[in-house]
C-alpha cells in the first residue's frame, strides 16, 4: 500500500468524524497560534527596540563611573568617584578621531507654565547633544555652545510636554519653571513615538551646566562620546581608557553601542524564547489531545482493523493509517493555527501599539513542531492498533 | 490445495492449557465444495481459523498449494491471505460509512492493485453477486442479503484459492440465507474452491463433502448424497420480495 492510499484513508476516517477531527484539532490551532503570536510579540519589540538604538548611530561610546562585568545586574556597589565635566573636555582634546563629546546629566522635575504642570525628566548635553539624541526639531532651535558656557536658563521640549503646556500654541518663547526656576522655552522635538524604551516625548533638554545648578551637583551621570566612523570605535574606546586610567584607575567602564545593542538583543531574545516556550506547552497539551482521540479511535475500530488484517493488511499499513491520521489532524490544526495566529499577530500591529514580526522562522518551527507532535503522538495508538490479534480483532463486539 | 497434517492447537487459559484442536489431518482439494460442521466448542472456529491463515497451529503442518505455511509470520500470513483467501463472516464485517466498490476493493488496496483495473475488478465482482447497481450504497442502505453479498463479493475479487465461509447465513433471514447459499453453490459451479464452516446440517448440505469436528478432533467425513440445491430451494419459494 503507497503513501497515497493511505492518506485516502486516514482522510475519510476524519471526515466521518467531522466534529471530534474538528475539537481535537482545535488543541493543535490554539497551541500553534499562540506560538506564532507569541513569538511575533516577541521578535517585534525586539526588532523595535534594537531599532531605536540603532537609529541613534553605531559609532556611539558610553562613558560611564564603576566597574561594569559582562552580566546584568548584580550587586555593584555605588561608584566612587562620579565623572566630571573636566573629564569630557579632556577625552575631547586627547582623542582623535571623535566628531562630538556630550557629558550627559539626568534627572527628575518638574515642569510649570501657568496653571499647567508636568513631572518630566530633565535630560541635560551640551551644544552636541543633538548628535546623540536622536529627535528632530519641530520648531525653534537647540541651545547653543554659548548658552552651556554661561549656564543659561533655556530648554527645549519633547512633544508631549510641549502639547501639555501649551496645548494647540507654539511653546517657542513661551516662559516655563523648572523646580521652581524660569527658563525659556528655545524649541520643542517631534514625537517619536510610542516607544517601549522609556519616554522620549516626556523629557526636557537643557544645557548641561544649568542642570548642574538645577540639580546643585557638580558631576554628571554620563559621557557620551561619538567616533567619526564606526571602524574607529574600538580604537576610540583603548584612547579613552588610556587618557582616564591616570584618574580614575579601573573605577569606569566604556560600553559601546554594539555591546548595548548585544546585551538588550539577549534578554529580549531570551524572553522570546520563554514566550515560545509557553506557547509550546498549550501545544503539547494539544498533542495529547489527539493521542487520547486516536486511542479512543483505535479501540472503536477494533472490528475494522480485524477485517483489514484478515484480507491482507499488514502491520505496517495499519501503524501507517493511524500515524498518517494523527499527523493530518496535527498538520491540518498547524496550518489553521498558523494563519489564525498571523493575522492575530496582524491585528495586534494594528490597532495596538504592541509591534508584531512574524517571522519565517517561527512559522516553520510551528509548523514542523505540531507536524512532530502528531507523529509523537500518534505513534503509540497506531502501535497498538498495528498489534492487534486478527482473530481477537473479528470478534471484537 | 490446502492439507492440514496433524495440527494441533492449545491456549493457555486462565493456567491451564486447552486443546483446541489435537491431530486433526484434512485435504481440501481444488474446485471442491466442503463444509467443516460441528456444534459450538467442537474447535470448528480454531479450525477455521488455522485453515483461514489468520492463526499457526501449535504443532503439525498446514500446506498451502504444498508449501508449510505453519511457521510463518504475521505479515507472510497476511500477504498469503490477500492472495489465497477470501473470507466471508456471519456478521458481515464490512467497513461502515464505505461504500460497497470500496469495500470490495479493501483486498485489492492491499494487494497492489491501483486505479482503473481495481475500480473494474470491484464493479466485476459485484455485477457476479448481482449488485451492479449498488456500487455506491453504504452498508447502512443495503439489506443483510445484500450486505452478504458485498463481503461474497469483497472475497472473491482478488481471485483467492479459497473462499472461506463462517456461518454465512447465521444472521440473514432464511430467504437471504438460501439466496447466499446460492451464490457460493454458482461460484463453486465455475470452479471455485469453497469452504463452509457451520454448525446447522441444511447448511451443510450445500456441499459435497462435510467434515465433521468434535471435541477438537476430527470425526468422520461423509460424502453428501442429496445435495441441497438452493437455485431449486428459491425457485421453491414464494416468490415475495425480489431482493437485489
Amino acid at each position: 500500500m503507497n503513501f497515497g492510499e493511505a492518506f485516502r484513508i486516514a482522510m475519510r476516517a476524519l471526515a466521518a468524524n467531522k466534529a471530534r477531527s474538528g475539537l481535537t484539532m482545535l488543541g493543535v490551532i490554539i497551541g500553534v497560534a499562540a506560538v506564532i503570536l507569541l513569538v511575533a510579540i516577541g521578535t517585534g519589540v525586539q526588532g523595535e527596540i534594537t531599532g531605536q538604538i540603532e537609529g541613534l548611530g553605531s559609532n556611539l561610546l558610553f562613558i560611564v563611573p564603576g566597574q561594569y562585568g559582562g552580566g546584568m545586574g548584580g550587586d555593584q556597589a555605588p561608584p566612587a568617584r562620579r565623572l566630571t565635566l573636566e573629564d569630557a573636555d579632556l577625552v575631547k582634546r586627547k582623542v582623535e578621531g571623535i566628531t562630538a563629546v556630550v557629558p550627559v546629566l539626568q534627572g527628575g522635575a518638574t515642569i510649570k507654565s501657568g496653571n499647567r504642570s508636568m513631572r518630566v525628566v530633565v535630560a541635560a548635553g551640551n551644544e552636541q547633544g543633538s548628535e546623540v539624541f536622536a529627535s528632530t526639531l519641530a520648531g525653534g532651535r537647540h541651545y547653543r555652545r554659548s548658552e552651556v558656557q554661561v549656564a543659561a536658563r533655556v530648554v527645549a521640549l519633547g512633544s508631549r510636554v510641549a502639547e501639555t503646556l501649551f496645548p494647540g500654541k507654539d511653546p517657542v518663547g513661551q516662559r516655563v519653571t523648572i523646580n521652581g526656576q524660569r527658563f525659556t522655552v528655545i524649541g520643542h522635538y517631534e514625537s517619536l513615538g510610542g516607544g517601549l524604551s522609556g519616554d522620549q516625548d516626556s523629557q526636557v533638554y537643557v544645557p548641561v551646566t544649568t542642570a548642574q545648578r538645577l540639580f546643585g551637583v557638580n558631576y554628571i551621570n554620563t559621557i557620551v562620546v561619538k567616533a567619526a566612523s564606526a571602524d574607529e570605535v574600538e580604537r576610540v574606546k583603548g584612547e579613552v581608557r588610556r587618557v582616564l586610567t591616570p584618574r580614575y584607575g579601573e573605577e569606569f567602564t566604556v560600553f559601546t553601542q554594539e555591546q548595548t545593542l548585544g546585551l538588550l538583543s539577549n534578554l529580549l531574545g531570551t524572553l522570546t524564547y520563554m514566550l515560545a516556550g509557553i506557547a509550546g506547552i498549550s501545544l503539547l497539551v494539544g498533542g495529547i489531545g489527539i493521542m487520547n482521540i486516536m486511542l479512543v479511535s483505535v479501540t472503536e475500530r477494533t472490528r475494522e482493523i480485524g477485517v483489514r488484517k484478515a484480507v491482507g493488511a499488514r502491520t505496517y499499513d495499519i501503524l501507517s493509517q493511524f500515524v498518517i491520521e494523527a499527523v493530518a489532524l496535527s498538520v491540518l490544526g498547524g496550518t489553521a493555527g498558523i494563519a489564525l495566529g498571523w493575522s492575530g499577530a496582524a491585528a495586534m500591529a494594528r490597532f495596538t501599539p504592541v509591534p508584531t514580526d512574524v517571522t519565517p522562522w517561527a512559522v516553520a518551527l510551528a509548523f514542523f513542531f505540531s507536524a512532530g507532535v502528531g507523529v509523537f503522538f500518534g505513534v503509540y495508538p497506531a502501535w497498538k492498533a498495528s498489534r492487534l490479534d486478527p482473530i481477537v480483532a473479528l470478534r471484537y463486539e | 490445495m490446502l492439507e492440514t497434517v496433524d495440527v494441533c492447537k492449545s491456549y493457555p487459559l486462565e493456567g491451564v492449557v486447552v486443546n483446541a484442536l489435537c491431530g486433526v489431518s484434512l485435504r481440501i482439494r481444488e474446485g471442491e465444495m466442503v463444509s467443516i460442521m460441528g456444534p459450538s466448542g467442537s474447535g470448528k472456529s480454531t479450525l477455521m481459523h488455522i485453515v483461514g491463515l489468520l492463526d499457526t497451529p501449535t504443532s503439525g503442518q498446514v500446506l498451502l498449494e504444498g508449501e508449510d505455511v505453519s511457521r510463518m509470520t504475521p505479515n507472510q500470513l497476511a500477504a498469503l491471505r490477500n492472495k489465497h483467501i477470501g473470507f466471508v463472516f456471519q456478521a458481515f464485517n464490512l467497513l461502515p460509512r464505505t461504500t460497497a466498490q470500496a469495500n470490495v476493493e479493501l483486498p485489492l488496496v492491499y494487494g497492489g492493485v491501483r486505479g482503473a483495473e481495481r475500480a473494474r475488478r470491484a464493479v466485476e465482482a459485484l455485477e457476479r453477486v448481482g449488485l451492479g447497481n449498488r456500487t455506491g450504497h453504504f452498508p447502512s442502505q443495503l439489506s443483510g442479503g445484500q450486505q452478504q453479498r458485498v463481503a461474497i463479493a469483497r472475497a472473491l475479487v482478488n481471485r483467492p484459492s479459497i473462499v472461506l465461509a463462517d456461518e454465512p447465513t447465521g444472521n440473514l433471514d432464511s430467504r437471504s440465507g438460501v439466496e447466499v447459499m446460492a451464490i457460493l453453490q454458482d461460484l463453486n459451479a465455475q470452479g471455485i474452491t469453497v469452504v463452509v464452516v457451520t454448525h446447522d446440517d441444511r447448511i451443510a448440505r450445500h456441499a459435497e463433502r462435510i467434515i465433521h469436528i468434535l471435541d477438537g478432533q476430527v470425526r468422520s467425513e461423509e460424502i453428501v448424497a442429496e445435495r441441497v440445491l438452493a437455485a431449486q430451494e428459491l425457485r421453491a419459494m414464494p416468490a415475495e420480495e425480489v431482493a437485489g
